[in-house]
Formats: C-alpha cells, structure tokens, sequence
C-alpha cells in the first residue's frame, strides 16, 4: 500500500504550479476530489499557465488518472493552458488512454417529478393488468382446447405425471391442510361459544360450527393453502424450464408445453382439491367437536345429534362444488404465470408471488360469485 | 518488474469424495503476465481458479496470492486481499436486480465512502475502458447480449483497479468476432494498467493471442511453459490438443496474423 495521497498548488508569478504525489488510487479518490475541488474554487479569475507536477506520485491507477484528467478539464475549462511534467512512461500511456476514451459520467435515467411518475405509473399498471387479464383469458382457451383434444385423445394423457403431481399436491398436502383445519375447527368452536354464551344458546355453537365449515371455510382454507403451496410450485418450476430454455426445447420436440406441463397440473389439482376440501372438513369439525366435548361440556352424544339436525347433504355438497373450480383457477395461474416467466432468475421470483396473490384473489372472487349463485338459486 | 511470482501454488492435491482432482500440482504466475490455463473437461481448470479466489479450500498444499497463505489469513486481510483481485465469472455473473452502472458501482460502494457524483463518474469510465456504450448504463442484464455482458462483468471486475484479474472461459460463448475483440480487449487492458491476469479457457486463438504462458492441467498436475514449449512436449492429451485440427488451424492463424 502505498502512502496518502496529496493535492498542493501556489502561484508562481502568474504560473500556477500544482504538485501531486502519495498514491493516487480508488482508496483516496473520496479526499482527492475534494482538494481537487476547493483548489478550483480557489483560483484566481485571470487564467494563465498552469503546470502539474507528477514526479512525487507513487501509485496511479485509472480512477486517479481519470481524476486528473478531470482536474485538468477543470483547469483547462477556466482558460488555463495546462501542462503535465515528470509522468513516467507508463503513468503517461495510462492518462493518454483516458485522454482518448473521454469517459463521461454514467447517470441514472432522469427521475420525472412525483405526481407524473405516480400518474405513468398508475397508467402503465392499468395497462398492464388489462394486457394480463387478456393473456390470461387466451391461455384458458387454449388449456380447453387442449382438454378438449386430450378428451377426444386420451391415450396422449401423460399419467405418470398426473399422479406425480397429485403425490405432490395432494398426499404430500394432507399434513399441513389437516392440522390447518383442526386448529380452525378449535377457534371456531370457542370464540362461537363465548359469544353465544350470552345468550344461553351454547349449544348452537355446533350449527355454526357445521354450517360455516362445509359450505365455506373448509374449501376455501384449502383452496388457499393450496395456492401458496402448490401454485407457488407450479410457477417456480415451468418458470425454472423456462429460464433454462426447456420449454423452447419442448416445442422443437414437437411436444405442446400446455399437453405436457400444464394438463397434468391442472388435472391433479382439480381431482387433489375436493379430496383435500373434504380431509379439511372433517378434520375441522373433529376439531370443533373436541373443542365442544373438552372444553364446553357439550357431551358428544348431543355434538352428533345437533350436528345432524343442523346441516343437510346441500350443504355439504355446496362446499364440494366450488373445489373444483378453484383447483381450475389455481393451477391455470400457476401455470400462465411459470410460462410468463422471461430472461431472467429474478423474474421466476416476482411472478411467484404475484401467481400466489392472483390466485388467492381470484378464489375469493370466485366464492363470492358462487355465493351470490347459490342466493339466487336459493340453496 | 516482470518476473516476481504475484500467485504461487506448491503441493496442491484437492479430492470430492473418491475422485481426485489434482494431487501435487504447483504453479506460479509471474507478475504482468498473462497465464492460460487449459485442460480437458473435468481436469479441473475451474476448481483451481475457485482454488486461487481462496473459494475452495485445498486437502493438501499451499497457495500463496501477492504474498499472502491463504490458509492463514484473517478476515480483515482476505479482504484486503479480495480488494487487488478482480474475477470475471462465466456468462458474467452480473447481478440480475441491479442495472450496468449499479453493477459496477457495487463493489466500490462496499468498500469505499464515495459521493454519487464520482460514482457516476467511475461507472462510466470503467464503461468506456471496456467498450461499452454510455446509454448501457441503466440496462438490467437481462436486455443485454452475451458479448455486452462480459463486457460488463469485466467493468465489475475491473471496479477497484485490481492488480490480479482472473477470467473464467472469457470467451466461451462469442462469436469469433467478438471472441477476438474480446482477446484484444483484455490485452489492451492488461498493458495499460499493468495487470497480471490468469484466464480458464478453452478458446484455442486465445491462447495464440494473448496469452505469454500456458498452464496444461494433464495428469492431475500442471505443465507450464511457453505455448511453443507445450507444443513440442510429448504428452498424448498435449499432442492431441495442440496438434488436433482446430490447434493446428489456430497455430496456422497466429502465424498468418504476425
């Protein structure tokens, strides 16, 4: 390493002199530019000659060259006719070189002001969302068409895949989907009670408990572990194929991406939905019913009775129906989204969690609309 | 100046698992030179390099890097270590999150306090030495082209003014064109900085072009000499290499181009 660097100058009749020497690197580029500054300032208004003196310099490397030139810009740009003496050969080649490149600051793109930022900003996403929304639309199309084909071929079906992705999305599921619906089931149950207690109506606890979870909670507490599980995974992996260019290597194959990534996916979702809906159910009610029989002294002869007088098979059913659909709507965003995936790892990453948030949101929109559906069916 | 070893490797012998992948290799890279450094697939080119940037650590034998063991260095000096070498990984290895200019700039905000103005500044110096263009400053590595990335990775590398730069396959990839302006580059930068560089490749013309010394990796060891010198040394993979069609057809342009 060598010694600190240093900036010196003082006039000399009209001849300004500037001495530098010490290590002129990155490591002190910080100091030297600010002594390169304030002797600018410094300066007297009449301009003249000017000369630098290099002998003492120890080290240079191209941040301090490009340093000096710029130094030296700034002295020639207020009229002074500079010279450089005592550079050694290559200290000379190397100040020649950045002489000749002329770099010029790399500046970040100009900021806009706030408000336009905000308004292009606000502009650019709407676009963009109906541009997805429209991409989306076109990718459901061709998944049916495809079904359609698979139904009408369905030796070309890929089953081991199939039951591939159901292990993963299904059995592999089963733990974290139960032990979800259980706890809920425990919640339930208790904060139902505490509040009908008010009423002495403890033991309708348990027609909350049925109705609430068979039609809507358990299928959509699955439907949304489900998104962040496995359409989380779907995105990641077809985005990863298609960062590795697989997908592209597919198509030259001759094999459509969507008959072999996306129809296995989207199938075995749409069969591991109800039965994961159902295992939720269950488990959530058992849950309900321990917390019922434990904790608020309802015995479980009178749970089962008042369970049976307080939900019908409609009910059941109602919850069910909605599985599929949202198996639909899970998977084909998971899908579009690994499929949207461009360029770069980074992007596997963002539209990830856009995939898990797109499909949340489109469940529930899609529950709400089964809702008004069902009141207007008058189930 | 030339002359002094700046890298010296004694003895190394690095095993995964049962495989053996050198066993007693020694090296030396003098100052200001430009070391090749070739060998067959899995003869393990890049584990050595990994070996010199101190990633990996050896079974056996001792390297030493601008003087320093590398077994035996604190934190603070591997980090003033890491300060004088700079490493183009393959493809580049820019950060995907981050445009050019931030790129670049990376390495000189982690080590030193400098105002955005001279951060700009340097961006765009280090832009011009490569040969990139100023307006690829505020491009993300994913809009630029296999080429324009090396050059960029070789701007980051170049960031805190190295003395030792280490290239891993620099050219794979390119077309000849650009392979061969690539090799010009690289030559370009190595002499009006001083720098000592070491270089993985493949990339036979490389060799021809810029490279003084060739480090064979055959044998689990290191044949070093002068590309002359290996070429007229007997081993078969060296015979082969050198004497095949396409070390033939770079002898035949090296000799056509001076």
């Amino acid at each position: 390493m060598s010694d600190a660097a240093w900036l010196g100058h003082g006039m000399d009749g009209g001849r300004l002199q500037v001495a530098i020497g010490g290590g002129w690197t990155v490591a002190e580029l910080a100091q030297l530019d600010d002594a390169g500054r304030a002797m600018l300032k410094a300066l007297p208004v009449e301009a003249g000659q000017a000369r630098i003196e290099l002998g003492a310099l120890e080290a240079l490397d191209t941040a301090g060259a490009w340093l000096l030139c710029r130094i030296q810009a700034g002295l020639a740009e207020r009229g002074w006719q500079v010279e450089l003496a005592g550079a050694n050969p290559v200290q000379a080649a190397l100040l020649a070189e950045i002489g000749r490149l002329k770099p010029r600051p790399a500046l970040p793109p100009p900021q806009l002001n706030p408000f336009v930022r905000l308004l292009a900003h606000l502009g650019a996403s709407t676009l963009s969302a109906c541009g997805e929304a429209r991409r989306l639309l076109s990718f459901y199309g061709e998944t049916l068409v495809t079904l359609c084909r698979l139904a009408l071929h369905p030796g070309r079906l890929r089953l081991t895949s199939l039951v591939h992705h159901l292990e993963q999305t299904c059995l592999n599921a089963l733990p974290i989907v139960g032990m979800i619906a259980f706890l809920i089931g425990v919640v339930l149950a208790y904060q139902g009670a505490d509040q009908l207690r008010r009423f002495g109506a403890e033991v309708f606890t348990v027609n909350l408990l049925g109705v609430s979870v068979l039609r809507e909670i358990g299928i959509l507490l699955t439907a949304i572990v489900v998104a962040g599980r496995s359409g989380s995974a779907f995105t990641a992996e077809i985005g990863m194929m298609k960062v590795r260019e697989e997908i592209d290597a597919l198509r030259t194959i001759g094999a459509d991406p969507i008959e072999v990534l996306v129809v296995p996916r989207l199938l075995a979702l749409m069969i591991a939905l109800p039965l994961l809906a159902f295992f939720a159910d269950i488990l959530a009610l058992f849950g309900g019913g321990l917390m019922s029989v434990l904790a608020l002294g309802i015995p479980a002869p009178q749970f089962l009775s008042q369970l049976q007088g307080a939900i019908t098979p409609t009910m059941f059913w109602i919850g069910l129906v909605k599985a599929p659909v949202f198996a639909f709507l899970i998977a084909l965003v998971g899908c579009y989204q690994g499929l949207s995936v461009s360029g770069s790892a980074e992007s596997v990453g963002r539209l990830t969690t856009q995939s898990v948030v797109l499909s949340i949101f489109l469940v529930i929109v899609a529950d709400a609309l089964f809702s008004i559906l069902f009141s207007y069916l008058g189930l | 100046m030339s002359g002094q070893p700046v890298i010296r490797v004694e003895g190394l012998r690095t095993r995964f698992g049962p495989l053996v992948v050198h066993d007693g290799l020694d090296l030396e890279v003098r100052h200001g030179e430009v070391l090749g450094i070739v060998g067959g697939s899995g003869a393990g080119k890049s584990v050595l390099l990994r070996h010199l940037l101190g990633l990996l650590r050896p079974e056996r034998g001792r390297i030493e890097v601008l003087g320093h063991d590398l077994a035996r260095l604190s934190d603070g000096a591997r980090r003033a270590l890491q300060a004088c070498q700079g490493v183009l990984f393959q493809d580049g290895a820019l950060f995907s999150s981050l445009t050019v200019a931030q790129n670049i700039q990376m390495p000189l905000r982690e080590r030193l306090a400098l105002s955005e103005s001279l951060l700009d500044g340097l961006a765009g110096l280090k832009l011009a030495l490569v040969g990139l263009p100023l307006d690829a400053c505020g491009r993300y590595p994913a809009e630029l082209s296999g080429g324009m990335r090396k050059r960029a990775g070789l701007a980051r590398a170049l960031a805190l003014d190295p003395q030792l730069l280490f290239l891993d396959e620099p050219t794979a990839g390119l077309d000849p064109i650009a392979a061969a302006e690539f090799d010009h580059l690289i030559r370009r930068l190595q002499q009006s900085l001083g720098l000592t560089v070491v270089m993985v490749t493949h990339d036979l013309d490389s060799l021809e072009a810029i490279c003084d010394r060739v480090a064979a990796l055959v044998d689990k060891r290191a044949v070093v000499g002068t590309l002359e010198q290996l070429r007229n040394l007997h081993h078969p993979w060296l015979q082969a290499y050198f004497h095949g069609p396409r070390g033939r057809a770079a002898a035949r342009a090296a000799r056509e181009g001076s």
